[in-house]
């Protein structure tokens, strides 16, 4: 037992310091986590920002130029005002996402009550925006008109009114949830190509062979890359948290980051035996190539990571928690925006582990028998 | 024969370093033309370097070196000399493609060298006749033994009739039967082509004494050139060999003594240490080994000769328990060996034939790394690695890493290294491959010792026959069965031969003759196939046979993918299952909100607003709350988005008009759909108060003074699948061609065979856009089958110009692979170029390119990348041709954008990828 825990312990240096002779690699790494977290947190927004808007104004009125100039950024673009048979091209073009248009008589007809239409176009291909950006409109419209209808804000007595609050990101800044979003998806990048394709390496190079012929089991060789890449990708992981999430792009963490990284941890075996899985199923690097962008993109995009889990087709959700992925980004998103604490979480830790550790019996599986062979 | 071409090479200061270790040091020498010119010297002393320089296969770095009397670094006469030089690297098959047949190898080089069908052909069959090769044109070169691979090797040098041609080690780890055909063969071309000369690395010294003409070379320099007689008469010795070394070091020639070996004593009743009975593998129909019976005993040195692929290294598998055998028993120390006997493995020290230590540790990293594993006690550990340093003559590159070692040096260490904990038994598969003489002596003199001082029992494969003399009982085998099996004096006497080798040969043709097999040799004199060159002339002909490489690069790459079934297979359908899984999976359809109530008021008034949630197909319910907590505990453990709070006395102040408040909580960690979930929350507010209006008052009200009517355009259901499906689309042509372009390059520089670019006219675009082709193709495929699959199962067909699309796609598939290619320019092994694609490729293309929101929403760097990278106009070109109805002219920007991004991608590929080694 002591020996075997030497064992593991001598091969995973021995990992550590083959990686610390690949220097694209470990500038990967860096870059992985750090500018690209960077760029990520800072590029996009999900909520509505310089949207561009077109407006064609058939009214010229006071209340119509009102509305034009309450388009403001950073939520729009300044408005072009175009003409009315200018709306397909804008929108074929992807020149517009919005086209408002203002009827003619349209102030007259708000100021005899007879409730006139405008009309938004939408590009509905770009999902996201179109349906946020059509309330957004419809917002902006009526407070515009209200005001001027009242000549003032409006004061209007409401028989109930709604207090609507955003819990943990009351800005609903998108640069929390994209930065924390891309290192997940960077983690689960690295450990499987880190373990796997070190495993292919070895084979490819008979170094492998060269250890079975040693009193070392396939197991500690497996467990010595676990730990070895884990560490790597664990030690990079909280070097991310605090001091690009936190210092850098100023994202408040609300939890406890040793939670989230004791989380990381469960989630890091998984991961390295997705990655033995891999690399023992594949003949080549070419292969594990295949394989690795075969499970990786669906693995990052729906785990709830980028689009939501709730909106999947039931049967993608039940195969999907069986995908600790899921867990990962749940547990995550719980920990460092909601603050939960482990009484909350703990159920995502058990599913992580006990899917994680299947894995890793089914590799150590695998992995003997393809050396055997 | 001019004047200037007097001497073949002319080297002026020839100076070549790597990092710190000297190459070449100021090497000047001529060499003289028409002749066989064999250079002679241990591992590690630039024999190499020198030979990549003069090929044009690596980059000069000081001095001058003129081939055929042209510069070879000047980069434009260089590429009129590759034509006319032949360069064959060192290690076996290096230079050929191992899942491409015989022929398919020939005729690959044949195209890189521009030759038209005919021509093809006719050279081909005359070479594979003359070599022997001709019943095996449709064998894969993977499978060839040792000695065919090299023949193949050779035969693919000759293709385009150099009159150089360069040659490293060639018969390294060749059987002694193929050794001699191989140079029966080089000698027959040479008679029919005088003018041909051939520069040869060696490390057999018999062979270096059949030479013309012979450099010698110690540590970057050369030490004496001159005909072998010369070199034998000037140093007095009686050997090539002797000379040599005399010539090495005039001071260590005494301390050089031959080789003497104890004799064996007889163990006194000992058991045998190794005893097989009938020990048989077979791998398929392919019988590996046959009905294997040996005893060796403690102490012993037992050799196994034989040629490649003849099954001893699969025999030695067998006996350190990495194979399981199909037949018969192994029993060594008196067990069978087991997978799982720690113990067993303690006992026995394996070194194999590719040198397998971690080209990433050092020296003394590897020792001590095998040293622990092998559970040497930690405090012995350090003593003995010193030992062994010294004396395996290991000190001074004590911190280097294996890979900037000499061969020589690097089998010293995997010898250290295999007895590092000091095994009872000694398993070597031809440790001994490519060292040189002097190497070699040093090697077996730690192996006699072993043996005889410590008694550790020796199992050792090698090609040497004086290797072989050494040992105490030896082995031939052939073709898996034992040929003969005593002490070597008695094999030669059985024979009646004077050498080993020439017994060998014998026992050897003896086997093949009852087969019936015999390699003809004799029809090796026409080796020239007189074909007419092409009448094309000037830059018709070099467009012609530009177009053959390309040509060339296209099939091999092609082929080569289509022999891996399973790449082939993922390429293929690998998109198809992605596309099916995110058309279902990836929406942005803000369904299914969770939300709970905590109703601290439980009147009718509480209940109707309750149930303005509840009838909305946004919403769905779960039980209600508690209290706060537990709308806490729930809103952070992400069991409900939305947590609804209606206060005490609500219904009251409703009714008496005191505007009471509900509090929304949203959970905010995912902020595009907290935002939709608020904008679904404020609708169903209105919706309640009207219903209030209609329920206690009886009338409607208008709440706005305007209706706003949004109008979705291009997907009236404002579903998901339509704006997905032409997005995803536009990812799967991206991902797995860019990283199937990057490791196609990026293989070949790992396994050597990027030397046929470095060495053939070939030039960086035609290689580059040679493997692009396939790659093109294949995603080509790809793509209608995911337009296919778009139609047929999630119902989005084309609604636009097909033509559009399809031109879009050919220019988007071009600029993914182009990318991969670029990106392979940088990276140096297969995994790191498997990161750099995968981490450059995914973030842009899911984050930047109008997948998750428009591209003109972007900011910063993230809004530069966007608009520059392809995947962007092809994700406007997919949608506008897919929802949008749009026709050629008004998709011209974005295909105007790939068009010119092609080019661009592929031009700074060609810029970064080296046509030399450093």
């Amino acid at each position: 037992m002591q020996r075997s825990v030497k064992n593991i312990y001598r091969l995973g240096i021995k990992e550590l310091r083959s990686l610390y002779r690949d220097p694209v690699m470990l500038f990967m790494i860096i870059w992985a986590f750090s500018a690209s977290i960077y760029i990520a947190g800072t590029s996009i927004s999900h909520d509505l920002h310089n949207a561009s808007i077109a407006i064609v104004d058939e009214d010229q009125s006071p209340l119509s130029l009102r509305i034009r100039s309450a388009f403001l950024p950073p939520y729009f673009k300044q408005p072009d005002i175009i003409a009315f048979q200018d709306i397909d091209e804008g929108m074929d073009l992807d020149k517009y996402s919005f086209v408002l248009v203002i009827p003619e008589e349209f102030e007259a007809d708000v100021l005899r009550g007879r409730q006139p239409t405008l009309q938004v176009n939408l590009d509905a291909t770009a999902v996201m925006i179109a349906g946020i950006g059509s309330g957004y409109i419809q917002n902006i419209v009526n407070d515009e008109i209200s005001r001027f209808i009242s000549n003032g804000p409006s004061t209007s007595q409401s028989p109930v009114d709604m207090r609507l609050r955003y819990a943990f990101n009351p800005n609903l800044s998108s640069k929390w949830f994209t930065s924390i979003m891309e290192v997940i998806s960077n983690i689960t990048m690295f450990v499987i190509l880190l373990t796997g394709a070190a495993l292919i390496r070895e084979r490819e190079h008979g170094t492998i062979e060269h250890l079975l012929v040693m009193p070392v089991t396939p197991i500690e060789i497996m467990l010595s890359k676990v730990w070895a890449n884990g560490l790597v990708i664990l030690t990079a992981t909280a070097f991310c948290l605090w001091v690009m999430i936190e210092g850098v792009l100023q994202v408040p963490i609300a939890g406890s980051v040793p939670l989230f990284l004791l989380g990381t941890l469960l989630y890091l075996f998984f991961a390295s035996a997705l990655g033995i899985f891999l690399g023992t199923t594949a003949r080549s690097m070419p292969q594990f190539g295949l394989l690795f962008i075969i499970t990786i993109l669906p693995m990052n995009l729906l785990s709830g990571g980028q689009t939501p889990l709730e909106s999947q087709p039931e049967w993608l959700q039940h195969i999907m928690w069986f995908v600790p992925s899921t867990h990962f980004v749940s547990f995550a998103q719980a920990i460092l925006y909601r603050g939960a604490g482990l009484d909350i979480v703990w159920p995502n830790f058990l599913a992580v582990s006990v899917v994680g550790l299947s894995l890793l019996t089914l590799s150590a599986l695998a992995f003997r028998r393809s050396i055997a062979a | 024969m001019n004047r200037q071409e007097r001497s073949v090479i002319t080297l002026s200061h020839v100076t070549h370093v790597y990092g710190k270790t000297q190459a070449l040091d100021d090497v000047s020498l001529e060499i003289p033309a028409g002749k066989m010119i064999g250079f002679i010297g241990p591992d590690g002393v630039g024999k190499s370097t020198l030979f990549g320089l003069v090929a044009g296969a690596r980059k000069i770095q000081s001095g001058e070196i003129k081939v055929l009397g042209q510069d070879i670094g000047n980069d434009k006469k260089r590429k009129d000399l590759l034509p006319r030089i032949a360069y064959m690297p060192q290690g076996l098959g290096k230079n050929l493609y191992m899942d491409l047949t015989v022929f398919e190898n020939l005729d690959f080089f044949a195209r890189l060298f521009g030759q038209g069908k005919a021509e093809r052909e006719a050279r081909i069959k005359t070479l594979l006749k003359a070599t022997g090769l001709d019943p095996f044109p449709d064998r894969p070169a993977g499978k060839l033994s040792g000695g065919m691979k090299q023949k193949l090797g050779l035969c693919c040098s000759l293709i385009h009739d150099p009159d150089l041609l360069i040659l490293d080690e060639p018969t390294t780890g060749v059987d002694p039967l193929s050794r001699r055909q191989f140079w029966d063969l080089i000698r027959s071309i040479r008679k029919d082509r005088p003018q041909m000369s051939v520069l040869i690395a060696t490390a057999y010294m018999e062979e270096a004494e059949g030479f013309d003409w012979l450099a010698a070379m110690n540590d970057g320099k050369i030490l004496d050139t001159g005909t072998a007689e010369e070199l034998k008469d000037k140093t007095g010795g009686g050997t090539l060999e002797e000379a040599f070394i005399a010539l090495v070091d005039d001071g260590k020639q005494v301390k050089h003594e031959k080789l003497a070996l104890p004799p064996y004593e007889d163990g006194h009743g000992e058991d045998p240490v190794i005893v097989t009975k009938n020990l048989t593998k077979k791998f398929g129909a392919f019988t590996a080994v046959n009905d294997v019976s040996v005893e060796i005993m403690p102490g012993e040195i037992f050799g196994f000769l034989g040629s490649n692929g003849c099954g001893k290294t699969t025999t030695m598998k067998m006996l350190t328990g990495l194979l399981p055998a199909s037949e018969g028993e192994v029993k060594i120390f008196g067990k069978t060996p087991s997978n799982n006997d720690m113990e067993f493995r303690h006992r026995v020290g394996y070194m194999s034939q590719a040198f397998s230590l971690y080209s990433e540790l050092t020296v003394w990293q590897n020792l001590e790394l095998h040293a622990q594993l092998f559970h040497v006690p930690d405090d012995t550990i350090k003593p003995r690695i010193d030992e062994l340093l010294r004396r395996f003559g290991l000190e001074t590159h004590k911190d280097t890493l294996p890979s900037s070692l000499p061969l020589g040096v690097r089998q010293r260490l995997s010898l250290a290294v295999a007895v590092v904990h000091e095994p009872e038994m000694l398993i070597l598969d031809e440790p001994t491959s490519g060292v040189d003489p002097v190497a070699r002596d040093e090697f077996w003199k730690l192996l006699i010792d072993l043996s005889r001082n410590k008694k550790t029992t020796i199992f050792i494969s090698t090609h040497f026959m004086n290797e072989g003399m050494r040992c105490d009982r030896i082995t031939l085998m052939h073709e898996g069965n034992i040929l003969a099996c005593d002490a070597p004096d008695k094999l030669i006497a059985d024979k009646g031969k004077k050498t080993l080798e020439e017994a060998f040969i014998a026992y050897m043709e003896e086997a093949n003759a009852e087969k019936g097999a015999k390699p003809d040799s004799s029809a090796a004199g026409d080796i020239t196939a007189s074909v007419e060159d092409d009448k094309k002339t000037g830059a018709l002909l070099a467009l012609v046979q530009g177009t053959r490489r390309i040509a060339a690069y296209a099939m091999r790459e092609a082929k080569e993918l289509s022999r891996d079934r399973i790449r082939e297979a993922f390429a293929f359908f690998g998109t198809m299952i992605l596309m099916l899984v995110f058309g279902f999976g990836i929406t942005f359809d803000v369904e299914n909100i969770t939300f709970a109530v905590l109703d601290q008021d439980k009147t009718p008034e509480s209940r109707l607003y309750t149930q303005a949630l509840e009838g909305s197909r946004y919403f769905t319910e779960k039980a209600p709350l508690i209290d706060h907590a537990d709308m806490d505990h729930r809103l952070k453990s992400g069991q409900i988005t939305l947590a609804l709070d209606i206060p005490p006395g609500f219904g009251k102040d409703l009714l008496r008009q005191k505007s009471p408040e509900v509090a929304v909580w949203v959970d905010g960690a995912m902020p595009f759909r907290a935002e939709t979930a608020g904008g679904y929350m404020q609708g169903l507010h209105y919706d309640f108060i009207g219903r209030l209006y209609e329920e206690y008052y009886g009338e409607q009200v208008a709440l706005s003074p305007v209706s706003i009517e949004p109008r979705f355009l291009y997907n009236q259901g404002f579903k998901s699948a339509y704006a997905i499906v032409p997005s995803v689309i536009a990812l799967m042509l991206l991902f797995i061609p860019s990283i199937l372009a990057a490791l196609s390059v990026v293989r070949e520089k790992e396994l050597g065979s990027i030397t046929n670019l470095y060495v053939t006219p070939t030039s960086k675009f035609e290689f580059l856009l040679g493997k692009q082709i396939p790659y093109v193709a294949i995603t080509m495929m790809n793509f209608l089958l995911l337009v296919l699959t778009a139609w047929l199962v999630f119902g989005v067909p084309v609604k636009g110009s097909f033509i559009a699309l399809f031109i879009g796609a050919f220019l988007y598939a071009g600029c993914t692979t182009a990318l991969g290619l670029f990106f392979s320019a940088f990276t140096g092994t297969q995994i790191a170029a498997l990161a750099v694609t995968a981490i450059m490729t995914l973030l842009p293309a899911v984050q930047f390119s109008g997948l998750m929101q428009p591209v003109s929403t972007l900011e910063g760097v993230g809004a530069f990348i966007g608009r520059i990278y392809p995947t962007t106009h092809f994700i406007t070109v997919a949608k506008g041709a897919f929802a949008k109805d749009l026709d050629f002219a008004e998709l011209w920007p974005s295909l105007r954008a790939l068009l010119i991004s092609w080019p661009i991608i592929l031009a700074a590929g060609i810029f970064f990828l080296k046509k030399q080694e450093a």
